[in-house]
């Protein structure tokens, strides 16, 4: 049977792992490989890295530390980040990425989204979301990797998830906003909404703060995978501990 | 021991590379026929679209090199859909490199998600020195949309909807669906049986 996927998130700025609250006042947790191999130990599914300077800046993600993390480390794991045109991801897919995601740049040029699918595979591309919800509706916001930055994008979460699954994303990582940081739950209702419309595996990030809130939003949103930073980092849920308490809870994992 | 990696054009070789790495081997990645012929060990890697995977591997002339081989020889992920004798995807039906009897078409995911992406339970059906420490429901990570049906060349299974062909066997050629290189400790266990397996 297929597992649910547990999956940290290593928010990467200028080669370190950092962590702020809805995207504002980062702080260092530590080292990129350190990182992954502390995670890949305690039974970490797949693992993403995020530069998340790099839309904000104009930068490319260095391929010097995917190269690292990927002779590092024998799980899956996802790059984005500034990721604009086939050949930036070709780079990360060739130094040893699993799959890169995409998220400003594909809002500002979907056709993007068709190119990377045609190049590589859609199992290769990954369409990020970053998705607040304001007035019972929910918006598209893009450049969120720094708060002076952050635009409204005038697009509708539903009909973008919809719009990129039919360009070729192969999953859709949804970052809902509101709950990013502050761990009081997944956006159950928002991730349930997109799960209708969502035909390739959804993975719900943002909100994470106990075990419950993994086992609410597998069984009430029934996504793919779970994504979490802060709660990981500060240890304050161990992954082998949840793994098994969600398997007791009948979630199918991976222990 | 020597093991080369064919360079079909397409795939992702880094990671493959770096797992033999961690195993203590150093692969050669190469298109040369010489090269390849004289191996312990082929591994055909390979992610990506299969028309446009066989369209490269004509193109290289490797063809015929990989249909004459003698040695232990693996395919992954798209390597494995290219061994089979017909791949349908995409509305296109094209031939493999027939290695392996049988075809490829789009896994019945029974209208869960597709891609079939994740970390997927093991059957094994039949004994065979490279599931040697494999045990069943071990987890191996999964992503692909074609999959081959179960047939007397699989050793071992595994379901998203439809059961299909997790590992295939036919003569000397071995196939994967999933990335053993990035199946942590089961993908290394089936990796080093393949560096084992006589010859």
């Amino acid at each position: 049977m297929l597992a649910r996927r547990i999956i940290p998130c290593l928010d990467v700025r200028d080669g370190r792992v950092v962590k702020g609250v809805q995207f504002r006042n980062h702080e260092d947790v530590g080292d990129i490989i350190d990182l992954a191999l502390r995670y890949r130990d305690e039974g970490a599914d797949e693992l993403v890295f995020y530069d998340i300077t790099a839309s904000v800046d104009e930068r490319t993600v260095s391929p010097d530390w995917v190269g690292a993390v990927s002779k590092a480390i024998d799980i899956p794991f996802c790059v984005a980040g500034g990721i604009k045109t086939v050949e930036a991801a070709g780079a990360r897919l060739a130094a040893g990425a699993d799959k890169i995601s995409v998220n400003s740049p594909a809002l500002a040029r979907p056709d993007l989204i068709n190119e990377l699918s045609a190049a590589f595979g859609r199992q290769c591309v990954v369409v990020g979301i970053d998705t607040f919800e304001e007035n019972s509706t929910y918006r598209v916001k893009s450049h969120t990797g720094d708060p002076n930055k952050t635009r409204e994008t005038g697009r509708n979460t539903i009909d973008w998830v919809i719009e990129a699954t039919k360009r070729g994303a192969g999953e859709i990582v949804l970052n809902c906003m509101n709950q990013d940081g502050v761990r009081k739950g997944y956006d159950i209702n928002q991730l349930s909404a997109v799960r209708k419309v969502c035909p390739v595996p959804l993975i719900a990030s943002g909100g994470a703060g106990a075990t419950d809130h993994f086992e609410d939003v597998f069984k009430q949103a029934h996504v793919d995978g779970a994504l979490a930073a802060s709660v990981f980092h500060k240890s304050v849920i161990a992954i082998p501990d949840l793994k098994r308490d969600l398997k007791a809870r009948g979630i199918e994992m991976r222990i | 021991m020597s093991l080369v990696i064919v360079d079909t054009g397409v795939a992702n070789l880094a990671s493959v590379r770096f797992a033999f790495e961690r195993l203590g081997i150093s692969p050669i990645v190469s298109d040369d026929a010489e090269i390849i012929n004289k191996a312990e060990r082929i591994l055909i890697p390979g992610v990506g679209a299969a028309p446009y995977a066989m369209r490269k591997i004509h193109q290289k002339g490797l063809t015929p090199v990989l249909q004459k081989l003698s040695q232990p020889v693996m395919g992954i992920c798209l390597g494995m859909q290219l061994i089979f004798e017909t791949l349908e995807e995409g509305g296109e039906k094209i031939n493999g490199l027939g290695l392996v009897p049988g075809s490829i078409s789009a896994l019945d995911t029974g209208g869960q998600p597709a891609p079939h992406m994740g970390w997927n339970t093991l059957t094994p059906l039949k004994e065979d020195p490279i599931l040697d420490g494999i045990n069943d429901n071990d987890y191996a990570y999964f992503v692909h949309s074609y999959a081959a049906e179960v047939s007397s060349a699989t050793l071992a299974s595994s379901k998203y909807g439809a059961d299909f062909s997790a590992i295939v066997r036919h003569k000397n050629v071995y196939g994967c669906q999933f990335h053993p290189e990035r199946s942590s400790r089961v993908g290394a266990i089936i990796l080093e049986n393949f560096l084992k397996v006589s010859a």
